[in-house]
């Protein structure tokens, strides 16, 4: 007998989902459908009346949202056209003033419009969890089990059902205030929501045309694009290996046996990751100004007749970067390696060195492939973190100096580029492209990086 | 580095010892010069951005005290409570999100549980500025960029986001042994008192790191906070205020009490992060021993 029953157990167990929207659908008969309609009534007639009542009233409560004036359906039916009416002046007959008449604003019917679609998409889920929770309280019953009433829901909300607690806030801050913020910026990539043209009260839908101008190789903005690109390409590359090779000797250095002091010359080092970077990258900018420190000390010391320009010149502003920026690197590199570089196993280093290699032919040959072997997903995530530095670029030069005419300097990232396009020159479908360009790049480099990785082979045995 | 090869391997060493000492001297100088010349400057007495020697010719105490004591232009105590505050709110939020998400998805088996590791995985990779502008407009629709509400949406603007970053968290729980869970349940305990009771203690140099990360987040952004606040000086961060002392047309004045700034606000901060390295490395022993 009791064999049978856990057979019975085993055998709903294995079907993947016992109360599933389907088998509700098809299995539940009039009931369950009538409570497709009526969210919550087949909890109410399964005994469950005060979580009925629940799904009932935010089933009103979102539906009277939806229907209201200037509500929901106003909104999601305005998107198409992202509004037209322009703000009017009307003569008042009564009153004998002009009064204005409010105009639409596309950006509001964008954001609000994208709002009502997802909380359509809220519905469908809540909808989808009261029929199956309805069909599953009506089916308790019918079996003649114990149906859980309210007070015992909330409690399960500390044991079984506790990561329905604990993910709530998280999520529902995740899904306001970054995944809806994405939406809305990734559909002004669609739009011609810009300065140009007067297009910050009403806008319209352009289709492709943005990512067709900036990957038009012809056009004065497809230009800066590739010259920021590339830009951003040959700043990371530097960035990360310089920062890589230089860190790796200079950890190597410190870790020597005859080194005393260790923690005390690291410590010295990661001054530059301590102190906050808005202070340390602008004391340097204000030191390499024409005026700045720097220069005068060389003037005074006779060793230049003429002000260098730092930060003025294209090719010395890149240069400098790169360098300013393996000042704040090398340190992070040298917390990085320090603990992989002792477990290098020391036999190897034994035997390279009665078969007479010297220092050079040891870093080449023996730690340097040790430590591309072990650090590739660090170095790969260095590399998409440099195409994402806003702060170094930022910070130290503010992507100047700026060609007249352009909207981007010799040293604006691609990510720096997008911060000026928004808040400088509201130019909000262009940065929106870039974004959307940056994102895609990055998430293949990281996908291809983060299956390959351990961590992820680890997540697969998670049981 | 060392060419010479005078006498025996141990006279070779020392030249190479010496040699590496020197090295890294120039590179401790190096990397501690600004950081000096930074001190200095806030000691120094009079105006100006740049001077003519490299160590100031006068010095003063008056550069801190005006921070102190001026607050026509800015107030610099009012920024300090700002991020304070601020800070102390963020990092209440964000460690309670990060160690819900980890716990979650370290110790519980339920059916989203992979779908959000990837989603937050994708969401980190979107360039955090892309969508700072639709977070401002959103946070406007809501009636929050205004007045005394600042405070709170820049609150939202640092801790919303941290549900997608609890790897390293995820990780350190991962190395507590399930074993542990098996037994409480044995005992009865339900879920929520494994993770209050449980996981929770045994992770507290991880939530020390945490705590800390966290609370120092909205004392180094300038972006996000400076978007939101705009021009309302009485809401600024003290990184905003900093920015702003270098402006054009503060720089003058501003310069050296700007380095005095710099210097309070750095102390504190490289204390925090010294601390959260300890605990870091502490935590990366694992969570249970033996």
């Amino acid at each position: 007998m009791s064999n049978a029953l856990t057979k019975a157990a085993a055998s709903r167990n294995r079907a993947a989902e016992p109360y599933s929207l389907f088998s509700a659908l098809r299995g539940g008969g009039p009931v369950v459908w009538l409570s497709c309609l009526i969210m919550g009534l087949g909890n109410i007639l399964g005994g469950q009346i005060v979580l009925g009542l629940i799904y009932l009233a935010i089933e009103v409560g979102i539906i009277r949202f939806l229907v209201s004036a200037g509500g929901g359906i106003y909104w999601i039916s305005m998107l198409p056209s992202l509004g037209w009416r322009e703000q009017e002046k009307v003569f008042n007959e009564e009153t004998f003033v002009y009064e204005y008449v409010a105009g639409d604003q596309s950006q509001l019917i964008l954001l609000y419009g994208i709002a009502s679609l997802c909380v359509v998409g809220l519905l469908v889920l809540v909808w989808q969890s009261s029929v199956r929770s309805g069909y599953k309280a009506l089916c308790l019953k019918k079996e003649g089990k114990h149906v859980p009433n309210f007070r015992q829901s909330l409690k399960s909300l500390l044991d079984e059902n506790v990561h329905k607690l604990l993910m709530f806030p998280p999520t529902a801050c995740l899904a306001v205030f970054t995944v809806l913020p994405l939406l809305y910026m990734m559909s002004m990539a669609f739009t011609n929501y810009s300065k140009e043209g007067d297009h910050l009260v009403l806008f319209d839908w352009v289709g492709l045309d943005n990512f067709i101008a900036i990957f038009d190789s012809t056009s004065t903005i497809g230009k800066q694009f590739g010259s920021v690109l590339t830009w951003t390409l040959i700043w990371a590359f530097f960035a990360t290996f310089l920062n890589f090779f230089l860190g790796t000797i200079v950890a190597m250095i410190i870790n020597r046996k005859s080194i005393r002091f260790k923690g005390l010359w690291r410590g010295c080092l990661s001054m530059t990751i301590a102190v906050p970077q808005f202070v340390s990258l602008m004391v340097v900018r204000s030191m390499l100004q024409p005026e700045g420190i720097i220069n005068r000390m060389l003037l005074n010391a006779g060793l230049i007749s003429e002000r260098l320009p730092f930060l003025t010149d294209a090719t010395w502003a890149r240069v400098l970067v790169i360098i300013v920026n393996l000042w704040v690197g090398i340190p992070y590199t040298i917390m990085q390696v320090t603990g992989i570089l002792q477990n290098i196993p020391a036999e190897q280093y034994e035997a390279a060195t009665i078969d007479g290699a010297n220092v050079f032919q040891i870093f080449f040959n023996i730690t340097l492939p040790y430590m591309l072997f072990v650090l590739t997903p660090y170095i790969i995530t260095q590399f998409t973190g440099n195409i994402n530095n806003f702060n170094v670029i930022y910070l130290l030069t503010r992507g100047e100096p700026m060609g007249v005419g352009n909207s981007a300097g010799d040293t604006d990232l691609l990510i720096t580029w997008l911060y000026k396009l928004s808040v400088d020159q509201q130019k909000y479908n262009l940065a929106a492209v870039i974004g959307i360009f940056t994102f895609v790049v990055l998430s293949i480099v990281s996908l291809i990086t983060y299956r390959s990785s351990g961590s992820y082979k680890d997540e697969e045995g998670f049981k | 580095m060392a060419k010479k090869v005078s006498g025996g391997m141990k006279a070779k060493r020392i030249t190479l010892d010496v040699v590496t000492y020197v090295f890294l001297v120039v590179m401790c100088l190096i990397w501690l010069i600004p950081f000096f010349w930074l001190v200095m400057q806030s000691f120094r007495d009079g105006k100006g951005q740049f001077i003519s020697t490299f160590l100031p010719t006068a010095y003063t105490l008056n550069n801190y005290k005006a921070l102190f004591t001026e607050f026509d232009v800015m107030n610099f105590p009012r920024m300090f409570m700002n991020t304070f505050f601020i800070a102390c709110c963020t990092c209440v939020i964000s460690t309670f999100f990060v160690l819900s998400v980890s716990y979650c998805t370290s110790r519980l088996k339920w059916k989203m549980r992979k779908p959000y590791m990837n989603m937050a995985m994708v969401l980190n990779l979107f360039p955090g500025f892309m969508s700072m502008v639709a977070v401002y407009f959103i946070l406007k629709a809501l009636g929050m960029t205004e007045g005394n509400k600042i405070p709170l949406a820049m609150i939202i603007c640092f801790s919303a986001g941290s549900g997608t970053g609890f790897y390293v968290m995820k990780g350190y729980m991962d190395t507590i042994p399930k074993s542990m869970d098996e037994a409480a349940s044995m005992d009865g305990c339900t879920h929520w008192q494994i993770f209050t009771k449980i996981t929770l203690p045994l992770c507290k140099p991880m939530i020390v790191y945490q705590v800390i990360t966290s609370f120092m987040g909205p004392w180094v952004d300038f972006v996000f906070a400076k978007v939101i606040a705009r021009t309302n000086s009485q809401y600024f961060t003290v990184s905003i205020g900093l920015w702003s002392m270098l402006e054009k047309e503060y720089v003058d004045t501003w310069f050296v009490r700007f380095c005095a700034g710099a210097v309070l606000v750095s102390i504190p901060i490289a204390i925090l992060f010294m601390v959260t390295q300890k605990f870091y490395q502490e935590a990366m022993g694992g969570a249970v021993k033996g």
